[in-house]
């Protein structure tokens, strides 16, 4: 397992996350950022709003580090790549620095251009990933999720698994999640982020 | 708690609660919705949502002369409808102090143009401040009321997407109370007759000389030396971009851009160098500084489209003299755009218009994504209403040619915010032409927001709800009829009906959005495998729980379904079933 170098190029960190409107990619890259702030660093993100029920394709890029200026991540520039859906991790693999981390979740959701165009969704998404890094984990996540008994929670998942890439403390993470997520679902998410941990190690 | 994460938008409520600020007002419109949302969770604050952005503007202006700080929030394009009220209360001024926010859109994210609108406070002769990160955003509401005050000026808060929807941290300041300014009535400031505008002209010139005095040394503009050889002039966002870009150069990163502040333009420009003009989509800072003389380079290197960021900037001035573009590569993946919900109330609506072929002017909101495969059921989509004027200028044009094939289709928050107008023109000059209102009683598309046809204010209080069918038989349309968009024959002999009458009609779709009703129609639908014979008509309705097994049979997730029996009804074959129980 890589860990990040944070004093790597000028200190500056860069996670991009991406999936689909309402898999909870926001939710994540909310949690993501108040761990980073609470952890002392400057931190930024950006996303653009609004795919949450309308199923479209959602990044954020965050950005932490010792003084943080642009929220967007350069291309060829992000550490790591958080991927909720299988072909997004192809949308976004420009943006990730050569032999950076990928991890994605093996999840598809075929979008509707599929049926009217001859664009097919590829099959070969581990290779291609491949080819730009040696880092690449594929994440049974969703499986996961629906075994712990709520599909939702396929978020705090994909953190958990993150989290084993960031130098954050656990517990630090685990108390944003604990404010960030539904009351009643407190639980479940801690776990969810717990089984994370134990999947990409 | 004493910092958070914030977006640009919670930072600008959370910088108007610190202010003081007491009254605001809105139309929703992406990046900006947020601002008025945010603003509305204080207790504090009077928070209403006007039915469009002139309307905002007038009555947040209105809570400023009777005394108390306020604010207006809008989208660029948002701007474009307020600019009426804009342009004039430059000339009035204010009594207690109001921040008019534009929330511009480079790139066009989810908007119709990238109109740069910095020109609109030039050209109204406003003070106009340009945030570049939260805390900023934050600041810049605070000091820009006092600003309004001290120079008796409207203040336009001028942002970008990406100051809007980024997030960064913001330290917290606590609310001061400030008393109620007394109303008094004041006859030259207040009422532009032209006697009394022709003196208000010389102040507001006054007064922009005044602001250009002030930006010499204030707290929105800053210089930040550096290495002499290159000095970058920028603002807003792309002070962050150039800053990554140059991490050596001297910086002059101005907050406050109109008017600008020349003296301090030419003393830092006769310091460095060379001067370069980073700034995104229009040479709003370039042409005027290079007009003062100063020799500069700008959009001769910078792309005057979309949106920059730091390779953009870098490559801009790299040596190889290429100006680079923000064309991203081409990608061999299928897009995933944003599509109609599940069970979305429009879906039956431009099926039934896509089968009688008709030709359909659109407007803004949800249903606009009816405008793209596999619907592909809209003409046109220029700017809110405008789709009934639309239909009633193709119509005047074309005679008999599109007679009985022409409708004209909106929603009822669009409706509202300025579709009425175009109805009683309709009406009042004689047209036929057929308007459909998609009347799913809501602001769908910003977020789900209340307006007033909904019945309930931003705060979820009972209010009156406007009656969109008397409004209609008051500009003197006599055929109003209702439909259930969810059942498509009935819908379809309804078109035809009103299609065939040469008088206008007004077809209204009452459905609820489908999201916000929560609302489950049926346990999941299914397909017969054997029955199906992947003729693709349901694809044709371009629903997402509408897949193709490996065979190339349709298959229906039932993550997706919601049961609203559109593709079932469109079956010929009979393959799409409902569930027993």
């Amino acid at each position: 397992m890589s860990n990040i170098d944070i004093n790597a190029h000028n200190n500056v960190t860069s996670v991009l996350l991406c999936g689909v409107g309402g898999q909870g990619v926001l939710v994540a890259s909310d949690i993501l950022i108040d761990v980073a702030m609470n952890s002392g660093y400057d931190v930024k993100k950006s996303e653009v709003h609004g795919m949450a029920q309308r199923g479209g394709s959602v990044v954020s890029q965050v950005r932490f580090g010792d003084k943080i200026y642009s929220p967007l991540i350069g291309q060829g520039s992000a550490d790591i790549l958080l991927a909720f859906e299988k072909m997004e991790t192809l949308r976004y693999l420009e943006y990730l620095k050569n032999d950076g981390i990928i991890i994605y979740n093996d999840q598809q959701i075929t979008p509707l251009s599929v049926y009217f165009s001859d664009i097919e969704y590829p099959e070969n998404i581990l290779e291609q990933c491949k080819q730009k890094s040696q880092h690449v984990t594929s994440l049974d996540a969703i499986h996961v999720a629906e075994n712990l008994g709520n599909p939702r929670v396929l978020n705090s998942i994909m953190l958990g698994a993150l989290s084993n890439h960031l130098s954050f403390d656990k517990e630090t993470w685990l108390d944003v999640v604990s404010r960030r997520v539904p009351k009643k679902t407190i639980d479940i998410n801690r776990n969810a982020f717990s089984e994370g941990r134990k999947l990409s190690h | 708690m004493s910092k958070a994460m914030l977006s640009g938008n919670e930072a600008i409520a959370r910088g108007f609660y610190e202010a003081g600020g007491t009254f605001a007002a809105a139309y929703p419109g992406t990046p900006s919705t947020e601002i008025l949302e945010n603003i509305g969770t204080y207790a504090e604050i009077k928070a209403q949502w006007a039915p469009n952005e002139k309307v905002a503007l007038e009555v947040s202006a209105g809570a400023a002369l009777g005394g108390v700080r306020s604010l207006a929030a809008m989208k660029h394009v948002g701007l474009n409808v307020a600019a009426d009220p804009f342009f004039s209360l430059s000339y009035q001024g204010v009594n207690a102090g109001i921040v008019i926010i534009s929330a511009d859109d480079p790139a066009m994210h989810s908007s119709q143009n990238e109109q740069d609108n910095r020109w609109f406070a030039k050209a109204a002769k406003v003070a106009m401040l340009e945030p570049s990160d939260s805390q900023e955003a934050k600041d810049f509401v605070v000091l820009g009321l006092k600003l309004s005050e001290e120079f008796d000026t409207p203040v336009l808060l001028r942002t970008t997407t990406r100051i809007n929807h980024s997030k960064s941290i913001v330290n917290f300041g606590e609310r001061v109370e400030i008393d109620r300014k007394k109303y008094v009535k004041n006859f030259s400031k207040n009422v532009l007759l032209p006697m009394n505008a022709r003196k208000k002209h010389v102040l507001v010139e006054e007064r922009l000389q005044k602001l250009m005095d002030y930006g010499y040394d204030c707290p929105f503009n800053r210089v930040e030396w550096g290495d002499r050889t290159i000095g970058i002039i920028t603002s807003g966002i792309s002070y962050q971009y150039a800053r990554e870009a140059f991490p050596n150069a001297s910086f002059l990163k101005l907050g406050l851009t109109n008017p600008l502040p020349f003296k301090l333009i030419e003393d830092f420009s006769s310091r460095v160098d060379r001067v370069f003009i980073i700034e995104e989509l229009d040479p709003f800072l370039e042409e005027q500084i290079a007009a003062k003389g100063i020799k500069v380079s700008g959009k001769d290197k910078i792309p005057i489209m979309g949106e920059l960021n730091t390779d953009i900037v870098t490559a801009s001035f790299s040596d190889n003299g290429s100006k680079a573009t923000n064309e991203m590569k081409k990608k061999p993946l299928p897009p995933r755009a944003p599509v109609l919900c599940p069970g979305c109330s429009h879906r039956g609506i431009f099926y039934v218009m896509k089968k009688l072929r008709l030709t359909v002017t659109g407007d803004i909101g949800c249903y606009t994504l009816a405008a793209i495969p596999p619907l592909e059921t809209m003409d046109t989509c220029l700017c809110m209403g405008a789709s009934i004027g639309y239909a009633h200028g193709i119509e005047k044009a074309t005679d008999d040619e599109l007679k009985g094939k022409l409708v004209g289709v909106i929603g009822d928050s669009t409706f509202l915010h300025s579709g009425i107008t175009g109805l009683i023109d309709l009406v009042y000059n004689q047209g036929k032409t057929k308007i459909c209102i998609l009347d799913n009683h809501i602001t769908a598309m910003t977020g789900h927001q209340e307006h007033p046809g909904t019945g309930l204010t931003l705060r979820r209080e009972p209010t009156n709800s406007v009656d969109l069918e008397e409004i209609c038989r008051a500009a003197g349309v006599k055929r109003v009829v209702r439909v259930d968009p969810y059942k498509i024959d009935e819908t379809l002999a309804v078109f035809k009906e009103e299609l065939a009458v040469e008088e206008p009609s007004v077809i209204i779709a009452d459905a609820p959005c489908i999201i916000r009703a929560r609302k489950r129609f049926s346990e999941p639908y299914y397909v017969d495998a054997e029955t199906c014979i992947k003729c693709g008509m349901c694809h044709r309705v371009g629903c997402p729980a509408i897949e193709k097994d490996e065979n190339g049979k349709t298959k229906i997730n039932p993550l997706f379904c919601i049961g609203c029996d559109i593709c079932r009804q469109v079956c010929k074959p009979g393959a799409i079933r409902k569930p027993e129980k």
